[in-house]
């Protein structure tokens, strides 16, 4: 066993590991750390099939932003631990029949036969000057540029209509103007006046 | 010396490797121990005072002792504190902190790993550092300290994506994502006119501030601003897990400075470099500290620095919703302007900088 199917043996334990105790754990702020951890040992995965792009790419979105807003969000709400419990037994044989439910018709649609090592080719492998970033740019921007720019566009609308749905104008809050206060002169904030020295007798 | 190559040589692998590790480690550990040294000494001139001037010749002796009263602190955990977390949080913001120095280019091809993504790879490892913060202010049971995990968390990504952009206009100008090719491309016949911090200077600047925000210093320091939240984040840590957040903290401003230094103000690279004749380079004493080299980097390095310290004595803290307005409605702006503007020159093969790109 060479040291490549080693590491991704570890690593794959190490994901279903990981991902088993985001489902399982009761507190939600270590079910997001471990989530955390799932995407960071996925991107591990990834840079052992040399797309290291992606891996990087997988780290820096997901791990460095994605959920650092998630646990931001998850640690304000106080979840009530209690309430999360309570009626587990009374609703589990329903969960499993829809989990049971799921599985099959996962499995009627992909199949077991689709997941041979056969079936996938073995990927190609790459010299160590092989840039997969300069690659995946170059497809981006060429062959794929109009899918490409149509999700930038419509990232950009969701954007836009997260912002316009949220924003609200109350008249009662106050604001602060950043350009009058930068742009405030001596005239405005202080007045000199003159007054007579007082005179001892 | 000979010997002790041939030692080197015949060691397995990954020993090897731990070596430059270890070789790259510890003098970092040195100089984080005396930039704090330096910063009480700077920051205490600027203040007309003396700074730590009792422990050993002129006080040289001060981050030792420093280290050593934190060595044998207790670690107190608090009461319902989560404990594990709680512990692991230093180390999670340590660790990225020392990771992303993997790939730094300290000379023309010396660096622990030439990776093809370098400058993506430092801006992921980067990125994971605010979950030591976040995991630190959420672990300590406390209200000060998830206050400041709060702040430190969102002033983090605000001001991650003006830093990305930044580094987008020096992949743009160097066209390629490896540190030691972007200081390349700054190489020419005219020496510091050359460097990319001319055409990308605001990009130079923003990146600067910005470091200054990632790394929660002053001016920028709301996560452990003193006079609202105690001390932030750290508020419940003592003795050395107290210690390895304030080695991450150091460690980060060193590693700004040296990216800052690499990716605008041309690395290694003398400032001469191109402009004395090339004959001039042979001379024995003069040639060897005027051409390119090590020395240029680490006097870059200390000059960013100054600046980092120089800054903290100078600004007063930020408020809260002016550093989001600064990083989201400013910065981000700025950035994207001078990405086109940047396209334009490229496009137009403005000499120097950007005549020889393919």
């Amino acid at each position: 066993m060479g040291a490549e199917k080693f590491l991704f043996y570890i690593f794959s334990v190490l994901i279903i590991f990981s991902a088993t105790m985001v489902i399982t754990v009761r507190n939600p702020v270590k079910a997001s750390l471990f989530l955390v951890l799932t995407f960071f040992f996925s991107a591990v995965i990834w840079l052992l099939l040399e797309a290291e792009f992606l891996a990087i790419a997988l780290v820096l979105v997901y791990v460095g932003a994605v959920m650092v807003l998630f646990l931001f969000v998850v640690m304000m709400l106080d979840v009530n631990l209690e309430r999360l419990k309570a009626g587990f037994i009374r609703y589990l044989p329903v969960g499993i029949a829809v989990a049971l439910i799921m599985v099959t018709f996962i499995i009627s649609v992909v199949g077991g036969g689709a997941f041979s090592l056969a079936k996938i080719a073995e990927p190609a492998r790459h010299l160590a000057d092989y840039s997969n970033t300069k690659e995946i740019g170059s497809v981006l921007y060429t062959v794929y540029v109009y899918p490409f720019e149509i999700a930038a566009v419509i990232l950009l609308v969701a954007i836009v209509a997260a912002i316009a749905l949220t924003l609200r104008h109350r008249p009662e809050t106050k604001y602060q103007n950043p350009v009058r206060q930068i742009g405030v002169t001596k005239s405005e904030r202080i007045r000199i006046i003159q007054m007579p020295t007082e005179k001892k007798k | 010396m000979e010997w002790l190559f041939e030692i080197y040589t015949a060691l397995p692998r990954v020993v090897q490797v731990l070596l430059q590790i270890v070789a790259v480690l510890v003098p970092l550990m040195l100089s984080v121990a005396y930039l704090t040294f330096a910063e009480r000494k700077v920051i205490g001139y600027m203040h007309v005072r003396l700074g730590p001037n009792r422990v050993g010749p002129k006080g040289w002796l001060q981050p030792i002792a420093d280290a050593v009263k934190l060595i044998f602190k207790e670690i107190i955990i608090p009461s319902g504190a989560n404990k594990y977390l709680f512990i692991i949080s230093p180390v999670l913001s340590i660790a990225p902190a020392l990771a992303a120095w993997a790939v730094i280019p300290f000379d023309d091809g010396v660096a622990l790993a030439n990776v093809n993504a370098g400058l993506l790879y430092v801006l992921a490892i980067t990125s994971i550092g605010v979950y030591g913060v976040i995991i630190a202010g959420w672990a300590s049971n406390s209200k000060y300290a998830l206050l400041g995990a709060m702040r430190s968390a969102a002033q983090i990504v605000a001001y991650e994506i003006a830093m990305g952009f930044a580094l987008v206009g020096v992949l743009m100008a160097s066209g390629s994502l490896n540190l030691g090719a972007i200081v390349h491309a700054q190489k020419g016949d005219f020496g510091f006119v050359n460097w990319f911090f001319i055409p990308l200077f605001p990009l130079f600047v923003i990146y600067f501030i910005s470091g200054i925000a990632e790394t929660n210093r002053a001016p920028f320091d709301v996560a452990e601003g003193e006079s609202e939240i105690v001390a932030g984040f750290h508020v419940e840590y003592s003795g050395m897990a107290f210690a390895v957040f304030f080695l991450a903290e150091y460690a980060n401003m060193i590693l700004v400075s040296a990216l800052a230094a690499l990716m605008f103000l041309g690395g290694w690279l003398s400032p001469l470099d191109g402009i004395l004749p090339q004959s001039f380079m042979a001379v024995p004493v003069v040639g060897e500290v005027l051409g390119s080299g090590f020395h240029w980097l680490l006097l870059k390095i200390a000059v960013l620095l100054f600046i980092f310290l120089w800054l903290r004595a100078t600004f007063p803290r930020y408020r809260y919703d002016q550093i989001m307005r600064l990083g989201w409605k400013v910065f981000i702006p700025i950035t994207i302007v001078w990405l086109l503007l940047l396209g334009i020159m490229i496009l137009w093969r403005v000499a120097p900088w950007f005549s020889g790109l393919g």
